[in-house]
């Protein structure tokens, strides 16, 4: 035990010395491999973020009830009174054509359009919360309330919730795929960055075979040559990412605060950093491995 | 404790490097092979650490057939045999000391300890001021030492020799030569193949001269 342990310890010195000693090398291959990482890594987090926001947009459903432009404020007193009676609602809020005008011009940017119109384009509407929350429950109240008097538009908040559910499905593919295609470029990578480790230690194995070096003792610093290069390549994307979640935030923020959302953007989630590191440094082991195979010859 | 049976070696394409080779050596003997360039000396030490395998017949270690060794029992039989290699195989990439260091972390001895023994070796050889030295700084003589050194750091029962006094000034070729006999003196069985053969007469204790592949007088 500790003799395997004085093993790995050499080799890891000797693999850190190894990279040391070139150190433009070293930093370019972490730079490629760190850059290719980056962009699933990037992907991610911003998935990540992605979800947290429709997660908290989500997390109460709400029906929207438009009513027709020229609907009386009769008319939309009854509605009220008929949703505020119905047992499937738990909470009936109007909002009048004249305080969502009022809100609007109010904003940056589009109050001057607003302004211009010769008259206000928008309905009263009601927004529904419902006390049953189930997709069945929620189809049949849409139904119901588009039958009302004088209703224009009824809409399910869970239906965009959905889509974006499958737009956010169909992300993470899109970077899983991609994560497939760069994992591949790194232990491509790898493979001939030891390739060319080996041809450079080509006297040092001669010599240590020779002095009674077993297959393993020979091929553990190279192992641990790509697993740290693969380690220094996460962390390039790590910090690639980091910094552009950085930059992003300010920007990010002030976007979800036009669409009255208090959001932030997070940096990648402790899970997924530690992935990331792991997958880097386990794909740099990969390459090793596989150039091994091909290019240390078994003299 | 070195047993050659009817051992021929033939190279690929070559002709035979050695030809139905009977041959025993004692423990604790010094052998000098003597011969011709050309003779089969080389190849019959490279026999005996498995760096060659003989084409046919059986060449005894300490009991065991090293020509029927399997491949990954090779790396135990070596770390019990020192190598003087011809063109020494210095690593000149790091100090005197390191390459010293080698066959202990190689065999996974504990690195305090590791440090007493290259120091002893290298105090052996009179390196020992120079264990900081790179190779490429050391005379030919000092770089002859520095590969003894290596050779019986991790204390090899059978120490061989190709040539190490090839290269030098008779002074420093006879402090060579002085020196295995210092390691035959504390038990090391040691062959030395050479051309030098009156520098190690007075230490030998059987030559054995080839010709062509086989022993002759
Ligand atoms: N690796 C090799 N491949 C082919 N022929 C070889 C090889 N090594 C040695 N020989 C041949 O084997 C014969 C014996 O060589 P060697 O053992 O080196 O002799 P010595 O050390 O006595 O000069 C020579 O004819 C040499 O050319
Ligand atoms: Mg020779």
């Amino acid at each position: 035990m500790k003799g395997w342990l004085l093993q790995h310890r050499q080799a890891s010195a000797q693999a850190f010395r190894r990279l040391a000693s070139t150190p433009l090398n070293t930093l370019l291959g972490a730079l490629v491999l760190g850059i290719a990482l980056a962009l699933p890594a990037g992907g991610e987090m911003l998935l990540a973020n992605f979800q947290r926001l429709a997660q908290r947009i989500a997390a109460t459903p709400q029906i929207s009830v438009f009513m027709a432009l020229d609907a009386t404020k009769k008319e939309v007193a009854e509605v009220e009174s008929r949703l505020r009676k119905h047992p499937g609602t738990r909470e009936v809020k109007l909002v009048p054509r004249e305080e969502t005008l009022r809100r609007l011009k109010e904003s940056e940017g589009l109050g001057e359009v607003i302004e211009s119109l010769p008259r206000n384009p928008f309905p009263d509407a009601f927004v529904v919360v419902p006390g049953d929350e189930s997709p069945a429950a929620l189809e049949a109240m849409r139904s119901e309330f588009a039958g009302y008097p004088r209703v224009e538009h009824v809409q399910l908040d869970s239906a965009w919730v959905k889509k974006l559910d499958a737009l956010l499905r169909l992300a993470r593919l899109a970077v899983g795929l991609l994560a497939v295609v760069l994992g591949v470029a790194l232990v491509a990578v790898t493979f001939n960055t030891i390739r060319l480790q080996i041809l450079t230690q080509a006297e040092e194995v001669e010599v240590s075979r020779l002095l009674g070096a077993t297959d393993a003792y020979i091929r553990r610093p190279f192992y641990y040559f790509g697993a740290l290069q693969g380690l220094a390549g996460g962390a390039v994307a790590w910090l690639a990412v980091l910094g552009a979640t950085l930059l992003l935030r300010l920007p990010v923020g002030e976007l979800a605060s036009l669409y009255g959302i208090d959001f932030s953007l997070h940096i990648l989630p402790l899970s997924d950093s530690i992935l990331l590191f792991a997958l880097a440094a386990w794909l740099g082991w990969a390459g090793a491995w596989l150039s091994l195979i091909r290019h240390l010859s078994e003299n | 404790m070195i047993r050659f049976e009817k051992v021929g070696k033939r190279y690929p394409g070559g002709i035979a490097a050695l030809s139905a080779l009977d041959l025993a050596i004692e423990t604790g003997e010094m052998i000098v092979l003597s011969g011709h360039s050309g003779a089969g000396k080389s190849t019959l030490l490279k026999l005996i650490p498995a760096v060659e395998r003989p084409s046919e017949g059986a060449v005894i270690v300490n009991g065991q057939n090293v020509a029927a060794l399997k491949r990954a029992a090779i790396p135990f039989l070596r770390r019990n045999i020192g190598m003087v290699f011809q063109d020494q195989k210095l690593l000149f990439d790091r100090n005197a000391f390191d390459n010293v260091m080698l066959p202990l972390a190689i065999a996974g001895v504990a690195t305090r300890d590791a440090g007493r023994r290259v120091r002893a070796a290298l105090d052996k050889v009179g390196l020992l001021d120079r264990e900081r030295a790179m190779p490429v700084a050391l005379s030919g003589g000092e770089q002859q030492r520095l590969a003894i050194a290596r050779a019986v750091v991790a204390r090899p029962s059978i120490l061989i020799a190709d040539e190490p006094t090839a290269h030098l000034d008779d002074g420093t070729a006879a402090d060579i030569a002085a020196m295995f006999h210092a390691f035959n003196q504390v038990g090391v069985t040691v062959l030395v193949a050479t051309h030098h053969e009156a520098l190690f007469a007075p230490y030998m204790t059987r030559r054995i001269g080839l010709s062509r592949g086989r022993l002759a007088a």
